[in-house]
């Protein structure tokens, strides 16, 4: 165990060293000046993400080594680059990113066994179906300026309801799965030729989950109504091992998206841009164009990081980050993200694979999922290999309420991971004792 | 579960390497026609909104500075002017946004905008300081001698080098047409295009540093190199041999002699052939007492046919034929600085500044330190040797000859009280319908009895007249003066 430990330990160290040296570089090559708050810098990130560290070594000492180092990179190479292009945005981003590591080691600290989470499903379906339709109560929502209206202001503070509501429902599906996936597997609804579980041991997933799209569809939130409809149908597939859900799954999303494509302007817009953003260069074109130019210019190794800082691509701190972060770093830094998010998926499906329990391998399934589709549709959206959907890129993006979810994602994972080693290590000594 | 688990990492894996290969053919496969699209400005915007050092003369003048765009809506934060406009234009060069950059803007842009090693190493060393990290270039280009220059050459095409032999430091380069770079790196769109557009059709090509990038007949001038190599492979001395007395020289192959200056007898020894710019006698020279192969060595010696290692861009190779082996009529016309003899004005510079450097060409460059904000110096040019066309005794030889020119010869309009100065003069024809000519003078000048301190190249093109005189009338004045002027910068002879 403190030998996992003592493995994240080194990796934090590096990954500390590589963040603030970015930090460094990305100012130099702005504004050819070592940046003022170097020092109150360094001390903010050790102490953050060390925190974290040391977090982890005393409320999960036996977890998985990989995700909180690779997280941190991400986190922190986000930051570098949104300092690069808005220095009040970076201010924020480092608020968000101590309250999300907060919100990291509380959840470690209050969620002792994943199983505390599962008696709860109810609640969760409940609260996360609540926070969904929040933005939906006149007076409370607004429109960010993304076209979308799923934000919240509550006072002071703005929030993306959505983003809790997603890891709610995903521990929802989680439990209802884990309880009932032998019914659902093993029952039979004949419809023609067509064998399909029987529905009353699906309504209330199917409710959940009609109802979320709903929203986010009518919220034009396209990219988390794609996200949840492969979590859904990942997860039930993964419980059931059912393959009749993929093949139903795929349907359904393909005569939806016709549909959608057919009658909904903002839809069509995008599936247009997909296809040609060269007819609309100033029009709807321009942002991924532009996120393209940035792209290109970068190259191989890139402008060099602070030597983008392209403010021309709109929202270039948020979705199009990828872009930003591509033309300074080029194909290498391009590749080093997408490496790093499939570290966070191998560690994920790691410790989804490694617990022998049902309702824990669900939910790590479920996060991972989150996690890595999310990273991927925001991507192949800024790549124009899918049509754009804005999404945050996760632990990158700028935006807290995103960030701090994800925290308590990683939490949970670490979580999990801490209890399988746990429990072998409990077996390993009852079998030394036999 | 665990198999579909599996399965899920391995969907999802293979839709990353999706990403990672779009990623591939956008960074790599598109990126030229990306980068080249039209409505793309990354580049420019780029290069726009970072801190860039100035440039600066020997005597002070800032010819080049980056300040902030009084426009505070526009996307570029910095625009880059050139105070002192068309009179350093073709040295600084443009910075555009649209059409890249030139001259000592592109030579030294590493320099400018803080990106050389040295500087990012350097500014390492103090983590804690909060400063800007770029370069301010100095150069040995100094505003009075270049506004001499402009003052005498007038509205006359042309250009006047003018150098120091012992360090091949420039220390003004003027030619004429010249431009004014603000309207090209003007941030407004329309301004830059038009004034690009405007100066690509311009007469006599504007934005082409002439003084550096154009080659012209050197007539007479090209006999200091004639002599230069007779008395280095020791074929000539001041007394031998005595050239024959005759109005033109026939060489084998031929029976079109070359003529001297309205049909003029002159001969004799170097220094009385040197004084009057005798054809018949430096033609014979050329062709019979050197001959075809040290003469095509010695051009190459006092650097014709090579690339010139000067520190701006794109430098022109001055050109000596190389196949004059069986025609002694060709070489006897080259060695007179006609046929196909071609040299820019730096050349000739570099010809006379051999002379009075004892021999030896230094590399001719235009940098002379790089500081930093603080005005610590990061990096200093340190002058070293290109080429050895003589030896001291041969170059101390013929400068007592081009002293004797301006003494007593064709480019007495040179001569400046109290100081040594030595030259000749030249008069490139280009056709005699009506007479037309690119006159020249070379020479060099300093303290009497020391080595020359400054050497000058003057080039007017397209003048009216034809003879030998026309060199030093039209020339002569214009060296004399820019002379005088680096002269009294070095504290005078």
């Amino acid at each position: 165990m403190t030998g996992r430990r003592n493995t994240e330990l080194g990796l934090m160290l590096m990954t500390v060293v590589i963040v603030c040296a970015a930090y460094v570089l990305a100012s130099l090559g702005s504004e050819s000046r070592i940046p003022a708050n170097i020092i109150p810098f360094l001390v903010a990130v050790i102490a953050l993400f060390m925190g974290a560290h040391f977090a982890v070594r005393k409320l999960a000492p036996g977890a998985d080594p990989i995700l909180l180092p690779t997280v941190t990179l991400l986190n922190g190479l986000g930051y570098v680059v949104i300092a690069g292009l808005n220095e009040k945005l970076a201010a924020a981003q480092a608020t968000w990113t101590a309250i999300g590591i907060v919100a990291f080691v509380l959840t470690l600290w209050w969620v002792k066994r994943p199983r505390d989470l599962e008696r709860y499903r109810y609640t969760f379906a409940v609260v996360g179906l609540g926070l969904l339709l929040l933005p939906l109560v006149p007076g409370l929502g607004y429109d960010a300026g993304s076209g979308s209206t799923i934000w919240v202001k509550l006072g002071p503070i703005s929030f993306q309801p959505g983003e809790v509501a997603k890891v709610a429902l995903a521990i929802f599906f989680a439990a209802y799965l884990a309880d009932q996936r032998e019914l659902i597997a093993t029952s039979q609804w004949k419809i023609g030729p067509l064998r399909l579980p029987h529905p009353k041991y699906l309504g209330p997933v199917l409710i959940a989950w009609g109802v979320t799209l709903l929203v986010m569809f009518y919220q034009k939130d396209l990219g988390s109504s794609l996200l949840f409809f492969a979590l859904f149908l990942v997860m039930i597939w993964v419980a059931t091992q059912r393959t009749s859900f993929l093949v139903i799954g795929g349907g359904l999303f393909t005569a939806g998206a016709l549909f959608a494509w057919r009658t909904l302007d903002h839809v069509k817009v995008r599936v247009d841009i997909w296809i040609n953003p060269w007819k609309t260069p100033s029009g709807d074109g321009y942002q991924i164009i532009q996120g393209m130019f940035a792209m290109g210019f970068g190259g191989l190794t890139g402008t060099g990081l602070g030597r983008g800082g392209d403010t021309r691509i709109p929202a270039a701190e948020n979705d199009f980050i990828f872009a930003v972060i591509a033309e300074e770093l080029g194909l290498v830094g391009g590749a080093l993200i997408i490496m790093a998010y499939l570290l966070v998926i191998g560690s994920g499906l790691r410790i989804a694979a490694a617990t022998d329990q049902v309702f824990d391998k669900l939910l790590a399934t479920g996060f991972t999922l989150l996690l890595g589709l999310q990273a991927f549709i925001i991507v192949a959206g800024v790549l124009r290999l899918l049509p754009l959907t804005g999404v945050a890129l996760p632990f990158i993006s700028y935006g807290g309420s995103s960030l701090v979810m994800n925290y308590v994602i990683l939490a949970l994972l670490l979580r999990i991971s801490d209890q399988t080693s746990k429990r072998s290590m409990n077996r390993a000594a009852v079998e030394v004792a036999a | 579960m665990n198999r579909n688990i599996m399965k899920l990492g391995i969907v999802l894996v293979v839709l990353y390497v999706a990403l990672f290969a779009k990623l591939n053919w956008i960074q790599v496969v598109d990126k030229e026609s990306l980068d080249n699209n039209p409505i793309n400005t990354a580049q420019v915007r780029r290069d726009f909104n970072r801190p860039r050092g100035s440039i600066l003369t020997a005597d002070g003048a800032v010819i080049a500075q980056s300040i902030a765009n009084p426009n505070t809506n526009s996307e570029f934060k910095r625009m880059r002017v050139y105070p002192e406009g068309e009179l350093f234009g073709q040295s600084t060069g443009y910075f555009s946004f649209r059409y890249g950059s030139s001259g000592i803007e592109k030579q030294y842009n590493d320099e400018l905008s803080g990106s050389t090693f040295d500087q990012q190493v350097k500014s390492f060393g103090d983590l804690f300081v909060d400063r800007e990290n770029v370069g301010n270039v100095s150069v040995s280009l100094r505003k009075d001698v270049q506004q001499t220059a402009q003052q005498q050459l007038g509205d006359r095409e042309g250009s006047v080098v003018a150098l120091d032999p012992r360090t091949g430091a420039v220390l003004g380069a003027w030619s004429w047409p010249s431009y004014d770079p603000n309207t090209v790196s003007s941030l407004d769109k329309a301004i830059a295009e038009t004034s690009w557009k405007t100066l690509n059709a311009a007469p006599g090509v504007p934005m082409r540093p002439h003084f550096y990038q154009d080659r012209y007949f050197p007539g007479s001038t090209f006999k200091i190199v004639t002599a230069g190599v007779g008395l280095q492979t020791g074929k000539v001395t001041n007394t031998e041999p005595s050239y024959p007395f005759t109005n033109g020289y026939t060489a084998e192959g031929t029976n079109k002699p070359i003529m001297n200056f309205g049909g003029e007898t002159c001969g004799g020894t170097l220094p009385e052939i040197l004084r009057v710019s005798c054809n018949s006698s430096f033609a014979e020279m050329g062709a019979e007492t050197i001959g075809p192969v040290d003469m095509v060595a010695g051009a190459g010696s006092f650097g014709f046919n090579s690339s010139v290692p000067f520190d701006m861009p794109e430098p022109a190779k001055s050109v000596f034929p190389t196949n004059v082996g069986n025609n002694q009529s060709k070489l006897a016309m080259s060695s007179i600085g006609q046929n196909d003899v071609q040299a820019t004005p730096l050349q000739m510079a570099m010809v006379a500044g051999a002379v009075a450097n004892g021999g030896v060409i230094m590399k001719p460059h235009v940098l002379s330190e790089v500081r930093n904000v603080q005005g610590q110096v990061i990096s200093t040019y340190s002058p070293s040797k290109w080429l050895t066309p003589m030896s001291p005794f041969a170059a101390s030889t013929l400068l007592d000859d081009m002293v004797g020119v301006v003494k007593s010869g064709t480019a007495a309009g040179m001569a400046i009280q109290g100081c040594q100065v030595g030259g000749k003069t030249g008069t490139a024809q280009l056709g005699t319908e009506p007479p037309k000519s690119h006159t020249w003078i070379i020479g060099f000048a300093g303290p009497p009895g020391k080595p020359p301190t400054v050497a000058v190249a003057v080039v007017v093109l397209n003048q009216s007249g034809g003879s030998e005189s026309t060199g030093g009338r039209v020339a002569a004045p214009i060296a004399k003066a820019v002379l005088q002027t680096a002269l009294a910068a070095q504290g005078g002879c």
